[in-house]
């Protein structure tokens, strides 16, 4: 018996080692070497040079600029967050328990997430013939006569930056949640039909406790890809709008890596404690581990 | 949905189901709308914009695009993203499939490393790639797509291949293995006989995964793939200096790829699933 347990172990061991190997080398140590870099000094002429300074931190939590650089990526996710959600819910909502045809629910729920499995950067620049000056929504509002002029907020502005992470990121929210929402026992809700419920309280009370970890999983993917994103704030926002990602996209454009690390450190501490307060109010190990 | 479906086919639909088709019909239009737009923009003659309407029909700016190099390294960058994309595919499977398995027991080390793999989703692309990159400039070893690029489209690929993994083990039956070892079958014969043709549509799926996403990786790519660019980037550094349709040619030809492997992949799993249960239909016909 002995012999078989550690013959076990053994093959566990071999089959783990090719994952942990790449986590650890293309995940853990360059999270690492980012940390390590982020108290290197910059000088324009040398470049990065190793350093133990804690410069390159106060610059970006006393600088009026890179502060305010957290407030517009706080700003995009917050306002993501509330649309994808609102969305991504009653979609959810709509396949799971308003489709009676099981491959019905299935092929309009994969409709839904084909366009995960394309290009985000050319899904990105699709809006440019639709929300340009001379573009289709503009030719249409003036067709109309809604407008006279062209509507120049459409493109290059912060609308355009939520529409288009709503558009890429809503699938986000529509996969776990609609994976939480199949496996609530329908049974369920006729027994709070039975006893009186109505609509409003068979979702408050029935449909939105069971689907809370759905929603959590969610809500973690598209805050987080919201933070991280930097090219839909570069095209979209024409320029005029930068967030924290799109500020090291351009550090690294000059070769100021320690800023740059400074950022990403910031950054990553910013985002897992946003994720750890949406872990503390509802237990998404359950969901992932519930696979397990 | 399927449980109760019987007894609810003869009730009338509700009003909300009404309001909520419509709004689901709103967001297919608005998933889809924008991407198909510049599919049919691509198609315009010589002398077209970049906006409606269409400005004849002709199939010149995909000549534009693989015709003369003045386009930048497009051939080049589909001869990168292409074999990448298989390798990373290849790795993604072998080593999700190998974690997964094990991962059905505890071990030393599982959550830690399980929630290395969940870290791995969240953080930023770019964030990674920059770290990979000064990594292998300490090393002193160069950027390349085949390294450096692999290991951060890896980074990716594996989260989602290892959660693929645990939803198709959860289903699985570990007494079919216990019997075939019990019959005698050796450790590589299980797997060869009994597990992996059990997971195959799984697998698939992960096959799936692992390709389209290292193909369309845009952010793990940016320091880590050295001098050449993969297609993404071309499509990049495209969006930034070339204002014409050929941009839009461009991005018909990498999507219609995408949708081929799309199609192909989820036909297989349709196919396989359809057969198998055929199969138990006829086995169970004879009992």
């Amino acid at each position: 018996m002995q012999s078989s347990t550690s013959a076990r172990r053994g093959r566990t061991w071999l089959q783990v080692a090719p994952l942990t190997i790449t986590l650890v080398l293309f995940v853990v140590i360059p999270v690492v070497m980012i940390a390590a870099v982020s108290f290197f000094s910059f000088d324009m002429v040398i470049g990065a040079q190793p350093d133990f300074i804690f410069g390159n931190f106060i610059e970006v939590l006393t600088d009026r600029n890179t502060l305010n650089l957290y407030g517009t990526t706080l700003k995009y996710a917050a306002l993501v967050w509330a649309i994808t959600l609102f969305v991504g819910f009653w979609i959810a909502y709509f396949l799971a328990f308003h489709i009676r045809n099981l491959l019905i629910a299935i092929g309009l729920f994969l409709l839904c997430t084909v366009p995960f499995w394309t290009s985000n950067v050319i899904r990105m620049i699709s809006w440019i013939p639709l929300l340009g000056k001379q573009g289709l929504i503009n030719q249409a509002l003036m067709g109309i006569g809604i407008v006279d002029e062209p509507v120049e907020w459409l493109l290059f502005s912060d609308f355009a930056v939520v529409l288009c992470y709503v558009n890429l990121f809503t699938l986000f929210m529509i996969v776990p949640i609609f994976n939480s929402m199949a496996r609530i026992d329908r049974s369920l809700i006729e027994a709070a039909r039975d006893a009186g419920a109505g609509r409003l309280r068979i979702m408050t009370e029935v449909i939105v406790p069971l689907s809370k970890s759905g929603i959590a999983l969610g809500s973690i993917f598209v805050v987080a890809l919201t933070m991280g994103d930097f090219f839909v704030v570069k095209i979209m926002g024409g320029g005029r709008s930068a967030n924290v990602v799109s500020a090291m996209f351009d550090d690294i454009g000059i070769l100021n890596y320690p800023h740059a690390g400074a950022q990403a450190v910031v950054l990553l501490i910013v985002v897992t404690l946003i994720v750890t307060a949406i872990m503390r109010v509802v237990d998404v190990r359950k969901e992932l581990a519930q696979a397990r | 949905m399927a449980g109760g479906g019987g007894r609810t086919t003869h009730k009338k639909r509700e009003w909300t189901f009404y309001v909520l088709a419509v709004f689901f019909t709103l967001f297919v239009i608005f998933l889809y709308g924008p991407m198909f737009s510049i599919y049919v923009l691509s198609f315009q003659g010589p002398n077209a914009g970049l906006t409606f309407p269409m400005q004849g029909f002709s199939l010149h700016w995909f000549e534009a695009l693989f015709g003369q190099a003045r386009t930048g390294d497009i051939g080049g960058a589909f001869g990168r993203s292409i074999p990448l994309a298989i390798i990373v595919l290849g790795l993604t499977v072998v080593i999700s499939v190998a974690a997964g398995l094990a991962f059905r027991r505890r071990f030393l080390g599982s959550s830690p490393l399980f929630y290395t793999a969940v870290a791995s989703l969240i953080v930023p692309g770019l964030v990674l790639s920059i770290g990979i990159g000064q990594g292998f400039t300490v090393l002193g070893l160069r950027t390349g797509w085949w390294s450096s690029a692999l290991g951060a489209h890896l980074s990716w690929t594996l989260p989602f291949g290892l959660l693929i993994m645990f939803a198709v083990l959860a289903r699985f039956n570990p007494a079919l293995e216990e019997a075939a070892r019990d019959q005698g079958a050796t450790n590589v014969q299980v797997l060869r006989y009994v597990v992996i043709p059990i997971l195959f549509p799984g697998i698939i799926a992960v096959a799936l995964f692992g390709f389209t996403l290292s193909y369309d990786e845009f952010p793990r790519s940016w320091v880590t793939v050295g001098t050449r660019n993969t297609l993404p980037l071309e499509i990049w550094t495209m969006v930034t200096n070339i204002t014409s349709p050929a941009l839009y040619a461009l991005a018909t030809v990498t999507t219609a790829i995408s949708f081929i492997i799309i199609i192909v992949s989820l036909g297989a799993i349709a196919m396989i699933q359809r057969r198998r249960s055929g199969q138990s239909r006829r086995k169970s016909a004879k009992a």
